[in-house]
C-alpha cells in the first residue's frame, strides 16, 4: 500500500525532479498511445519527427523560438497574477486587444519612416491589454464580479472587433476587400535576430522580462504582496496590503503583457493585421505559467517546451497525416503529470504493509 | 477498587517521535479523572488510542477488567465511550434534535427524540430547547448539545477535551455541576484541560504527561496549582508580578467608535470609548464573538473606521493602514495564527516581512534585504526560545505555542508603544503562556502600554489594571475591581441580562 505523508519542509531534490518524472510519464504515456494508434509507422520515428527534428534542424529551430516568444511574454505575465490568485484566463482577448491598439497606431502612420514608430505602437499594444484586463479589475473591485467569467467572456468580445475591425476601418483600401490590414511599412516591423529566419527580438524581450519579474517577485515586497494576497487574503490586510491594488496591478501586468505579445505577433511574424491573430496563445499560456510553478523564469522553459509540442505536432501532421489533436494530447498530459508529480515536493510516499 | 478503564504501558511512535512513551493510567468508576499536559505532551494521542481513532503500537488496555482493543471509534462508542471535542461538530442550520440524532449511531431520522432530550435536559440541569436552531444558540448551549448527544449513548466514560476554554465563568459553574451529577450516577469522566484551577475544583485523580512520557498521577487537591503546572512543563515558573508599575500620560484613545459590520453575521460596534496611558496594561474580557474580532480588525487598520475615532500620541490614526500604524510603533499580535498573523505556506522569514517598519531596514523602497531578514528571524527565534530547526521553516509546520511565541516575539523585538494582542495565549501550554506573560509585563515595566482583548479571564484578572467587558459590540467602563469585581465582569459578560446596567453607561456617556 502507498500513503502520503506531508513533508515538513519542501523537498529541494523534488522540486528539480518533479519535471523530469513528468516528462519521463509523458514520453511513456506517449509511446503507449502510438503503439495502440499506430499502424505501419515505426513509433521511434514518429518521436524523432515530434521531440527531436524541431531542435536540431535550424528552420524548425527557429519557428519553435517564434512560437515560444509570445507564450513567454503571456505566460510571464499570467504567473504574477495567479500567485496573486486572481485568475484572467482572457489573455487572449487581451492579446488581440493589444494587436488591435497597437496595429492601428502602426497604420495611421503607414506611411511614416521613424525610430519612434515601433515604441509607439508597442506602448499603445501595452496599453490596450491593460486597458482590457482593466475592465476585468474594475468590475471586480467595484462591484465584486468575478474576473474569471469577465475576462473569459471578454475574449470573445475581442475577437469579433477584430473581425469588426478587418472588415471596417483597418481594412487594406486596396487589398480586393479581404478582411487584412495593409503590410506594415519596415519601420513598424520587428527587428529579426536570426538572419534568414523570422525570430524577432521578442525573444530577448520575453528574457529581459523574466529577469526583471523574478527580481520584483523575489526580492521586492511586491513579489510579496501577490504572495501573502493569494494564499491568505487576511494576513495582507495584516500586513498593510490593499487587496483591490493588488486585484489591479495583477490585471494590468498580465493585460499589459498580453497586448505587447500581442502586437509582437502582429509587427513580427504577421506583418500586418489578419484574423489569424489569435491563434489560442492566451489560453496555451495558462499551461505554460503553471509547468513553470508560477516561477517566472521557469516560464521560459516551460514555453519552449509547449512551443517544442507545437512544432513538432505540426510536423507529425505534415509527415504521418496524423491528427492534429496530437498536440493538445500532449499539453494536456504535461500539464496533468507536472501537477501530479509537484505533490512530491509537499508528500512524501510511504510504503507500509497492511495488518491483517 | 473498581476500574472502568485500565491503559497500561501505551506506546506510540510517529517515525522517531515517540508521542506516547509507556503510558500506563487507570480511571475508576464515578470519579472525575483530569489528564494534565502541555502542548505536545501526548494527551491527544492518548485520548485518540483510547477512543479508537488510533491504534497503539505496543502496550494494552482493559475496559471493565475486559481486554479491550477498538479498532475504530464507533467501537469505542459501542463499549460506552463518548467524546466531546474541542471543536464542535455541530449544524449551524439545523435544530438541536435533527443535530443530535444525526450524530448516533443507527437512528432513523423520523423517530420522536424530544422528549429523550428534554428528560437528559432536566435530570442533568442541561438547559437546552430542542426545536431551536443551533446558530442561534451561545457557545455553552452548544457544548450542552453535544454532551446530551453523549448521553443518549449512555455512557461509561465521557471524554472532554478543554471543555471550558471559551465558557463564561457562570457556564463553567454549570458544567461543573452537570459532571458532578454525571460522576455520581456512576459515568466516569476523563476531563483534558490546561487550567489548574478548575483541575483541583471538580477532579478527584489527575495524570500527568510530559513529552510523551507518564510524570506521575496524584491527587490534584494535595498540590498546589503552581506545582501541577511545574511537573507538567518540568521547571520551574516564574512568578508574575510588575515590579515598576509608572502609569503615564494617556498614549491611545477610542473616542465614540461605532461601525456596522460588513458581515450579516457579524457583529456592530457602538460607542466604543476606552483610554489606555502609558505603563499600563489594559484587558477586555468577554465572550467570544461580541464583536473581538471587529474591534481588532479596526485597531489593526484592517478595515476603516470613522475619522478621529482613533488618537494615538496625539495623532488620530483612523484612516492609516497597519503598516503605517506600526511606523509610528503600534503593534498587534491578532488571535488567529495561520492565515491572518502568519501566512501557513511560507516561511519565518518571510512571514517576518508581515510587521516590517522601515526602521528595521528589512525593506528599503521596497527592496527585501533577506539577509537582514533573517538576522531579525533569528533574533526573534533565539530570544523567545522558537522550537524550530531554522527560519526557512514554513510556519505551518510549527505547533502552535511556537508560532505564537514567533508571532508575539515579532513585535515584541521592535519595542512597541503600544501592543494590542488578541488571546495571547490561546491554545499555548502553560509554560510558553508563562513565558509570554513575563515578555508582556516586561514590556510594560519599561513603559509601554498593553491592550489584550482576552475570553480567558484569568489571563486577563491576573495581568491587567484596568478591566473592560465588550458584550453584545458594546464596550464597559473600566470595572472597579475593588468591590465584587469578579460578579461585575460575569454580569457584563452575559449582557443582555443586565439591560439596565448597560442602559446606564449608555447614558452616562451620551451625558459626558
Amino acid at each position: 500500500m502507498l500513503r502520503l505523508i506531508p513533508r515538513v519542509e519542501n523537498s529541494t531534490a523534488m522540486v528539480l525532479l518533479s519535471p523530469v518524472l513528468a516528462l519521463t510519464l509523458t514520453a511513456l504515456s506517449a509511446y503507449l498511445i502510438f503503439i495502440f494508434v499506430l499502424v505501419d509507422i515505426p513509433v521511434s520515428s514518429v518521436f524523432f519527427t515530434l521531440f527531436v527534428e524541431p531542435l536540431i534542424d535550424s528552420y524548425y529551430l527557429s519557428e519553435l523560438l517564434v512560437k515560444a516568444a509570445p507564450l513567454m511574454i503571456i505566460g510571464l505575465g499570467l504567473s504574477i497574477g495567479f500567485r496573486a490568485g486572481i485568475w484572467n484566463i482572457g489573455a487572449e482577448g487581451q492579446y488581440v486587444i493589444g494587436g488591435i491598439a497597437g496595429s492601428a497606431v502602426g497604420l495611421y502612420f503607414y506611411d511614416v519612416e521613424a525610430v519612434w514608430l515601433l515604441p509607439l505602437m508597442t506602448i499603445a499594444g501595452i496599453l490596450g491589454g491593460m486597458f482590457y484586463a482593466g475592465i476585468a479589475a474594475f468590475l471586480r473591485v467595484k462591484y465584486q464580479v468575478n474576473e474569471i467569467l469577465v475576462t473569459l467572456m471578454l475574449t470573445y468580445v475581442a475577437v469579433l472587433f477584430l473581425s469588426a475591425m478587418l472588415q471596417g476601418p483597418l481594412r487594406n483600401p486596396s487589398g480586393f476587400n479581404f478582411p487584412e490590414s495593409r503590410i506594415f511599412h519596415d519601420s513598424a516591423m520587428l527587428p529579426i535576430i536570426w538572419e534568414g529566419t523570422r525570430l524577432h527580438i521578442g525573444l530577448i524581450v520575453a528574457i529581459i522580462l523574466s529577469l526583471v519579474a523574478w527580481f520584483g517577485i523575489k526580492k521586492h515586497m511586491f513579489g510579496m504582496q501577490i504572495k501573502i494576497s493569494g494564499s491568505a487574503p487576511r494576513a495582507a490586510k495584516f500586513a498593510g496590503f490593499d487587496d483591490n491594488k493588488t486585484v489591479w496591478y495583477s490585471l494590468l501586468i498580465s493585460g499589459g503583457l498580453a497586448g505587447l505579445a500581442g502586437l509582437f505577433e502582429a509587427a513580427g511574424p504577421a506583418g500586418q493585421l489578419t484574423p489569424g491573430l489569435p491563434a489560442f496563445y492566451g489560453f496555451t499560456a495558462i499551461i505554460v505559467a503553471f509547468l513553470a510553478r508560477l516561477h517566472p523564469v521557469g516560464v521560459l522553459f516551460s514555453a519552449l517546451l509547449i512551443a517544442l509540442s507545437y512544432v513538432g505536432g505540426e510536423n507529425v501532421q505534415i509527415e504521418y497525416n496524423l491528427p492534429s489533436s496530437i498536440t493538445q494530447i500532449f499539453q494536456g498530459m504535461l500539464l496533468f503529470y507536472f501537477l501530479a508529480c509537484d505533490i512530491l515536493i509537499k508528500y512524501k510516499v510511504v510504503f507500509f504493509k497492511t495488518k491483517n | 477498587m473498581k476500574y472502568q478503564l485500565e491503559v497500561s504501558n501505551i506506546t506510540k511512535s510517529y517515525g522517531d517521535l515517540k508521542a506516547n512513551d509507556n503510558v500506563s493510567l487507570s480511571i475508576k468508576d464515578s470519579s472525575i479523572h483530569a489528564l494534565l499536559g502541555e502542548n505536545g505532551a501526548g494527551k491527544s494521542t492518548l485520548v485518540k488510542i483510547i477512543y479508537g481513532s488510533l491504534t497503539p503500537d505496543s502496550g494494552e488496555m482493559k475496559w471493565a477488567n475486559n481486554k479491550y482493543s477498538p479498532k475504530s471509534p464507533f467501537q469505542a462508542r459501542e463499549n460506552g465511550i463518548a467524546m466531546v471535542f474541542q471543536h464542535f461538530s455541530l449544524f449551524e442550520s439545523l435544530t438541536v434534535e435533527e443535530n443530535i440524532i444525526l450524530g448516533l449511531d443507527g437512528i432513523g431520522l423520523n423517530e420522536n427524540f424530544s422528549e429523550q432530550i428534554i428528560k437528559y435536559s432536566k435530570q442533568y440541569g442541561l438547559d437546552i430547547n430542542p426545536q431551536q436552531v443551533v446558530g442561534d444558540l451561545s457557545v455553552g448551549a452548544r457544548q450542552r448539545v453535544e454532551i446530551i448527544r453523549c448521553l443518549m449513548q449512555n455512557p461509561k466514560l465521557l471524554i472532554m477535551d478543554e471543555p471550558t476554554s471559551v465558557l463564561t465563568p457562570q457556564e463553567v459553574a454549570d458544567l461543573f455541576v452537570t459532571l458532578k451529577k454525571l460522576a455520581a450516577d456512576g459515568c466516569a469522566i476523563l476531563y483534558i484541560s490546561h487550567k489548574l484551577e478548575e483541575v483541583r475544583e471538580i477532579c478527584s485523580e489527575a495524570t500527568i504527561l510530559r513529552g510523551g512520557k507518564l510524570v506521575q498521577s496524584c491527587i490534584p487537591q494535595e498540590h498546589s496549582q503552581k506545582e501541577l503546572a511545574e511537573m507538567m512543563i518540568g521547571k520551574k515558573l516564574t512568578e508574575l508580578a510588575r515590579t515598576n508599575i509608572i502609569v503615564g500620560e494617556n498614549i491611545f484613545s477610542i473616542d465614540n467608535l461605532s461601525r456596522k459590520s460588513d458581515d450579516i453575521y457579524g457583529v456592530n460596534l457602538q460607542n466604543i470609548a476606552l483610554q489606555m496611558n502609558k505603563g499600563s496594561i489594559v484587558g477586555i474580557a468577554g465572550v467570544a464573538g461580541n464583536g473581538q474580532d471587529e474591534l481588532m480588525e479596526i485597531l489593526i487598520g484592517e478595515i476603516p473606521s470613522p475619522k478621529a475615532t482613533l488618537n494615538f500620541n496625539g495623532q488620530d490614526i483612523s484612516a492609516l493602514n497597519s503598516h503605517e500604524r506600526r511606523q509610528l510603533s503600534m503593534f498587534f499580535v491578532p488571535e488567529e495564527r495561520l492565515g491572518h498573523g502568519a501566512v501557513p505556506d511560507m516561511s519565518l522569514d518571510e512571514n517576518m516581512l508581515l510587521s516590517r517598519p522601515d526602521s528595521t531596514e528589512m525593506t528599503s523602497h521596497g527592496v527585501i534585504d533577506w539577509t537582514k531578514v533573517a538576522t531579525h528571524s533569528k533574533k526573534v527565534i533565539d530570544t523567545f526560545d522558537v522550537q524550530t530547526p531554522s527560519s526557512r521553516m514554513l510556519a505551518k509546520s510549527l505547533s502552535g505555542g511556537n508560532l505564537q511565541k514567533f508571532m508575539v516575539g515579532r513585535e515584541l523585538v521592535q519595542d512597541p508603544e503600544l501592543l494590542i494582542v488578541a488571546q495571547p495565549t490561546w491554545g499555548v501550554d502553560a509554560g510558553s503562556a508563562n513565558n509570554i506573560h513575563q515578555a508582556l509585563i516586561e514590556l510594560a515595566d519599561k513603559g509601554s502600554a498593553i491592550l489584550i482583548i482576552s475570553q480567558d479571564l484569568d489571563e486577563i484578572l491576573s495581568l491587567c489594571e484596568q478591566i473592560h467587558v465588550l458584550s453584545e459590540g458594546k464596550l464597559s467602563d473600566a470595572v472597579d475591581m475593588k468591590s465584587n469585581g469578579l460578579e461585575k465582569i460575569s454580569q457584563l459578560m452575559v449582557g443582555g441580562k443586565e439591560e439596565k446596567n448597560s442602559k446606564l453607561i449608555a447614558g452616562a456617556k451620551t451625558d459626558a
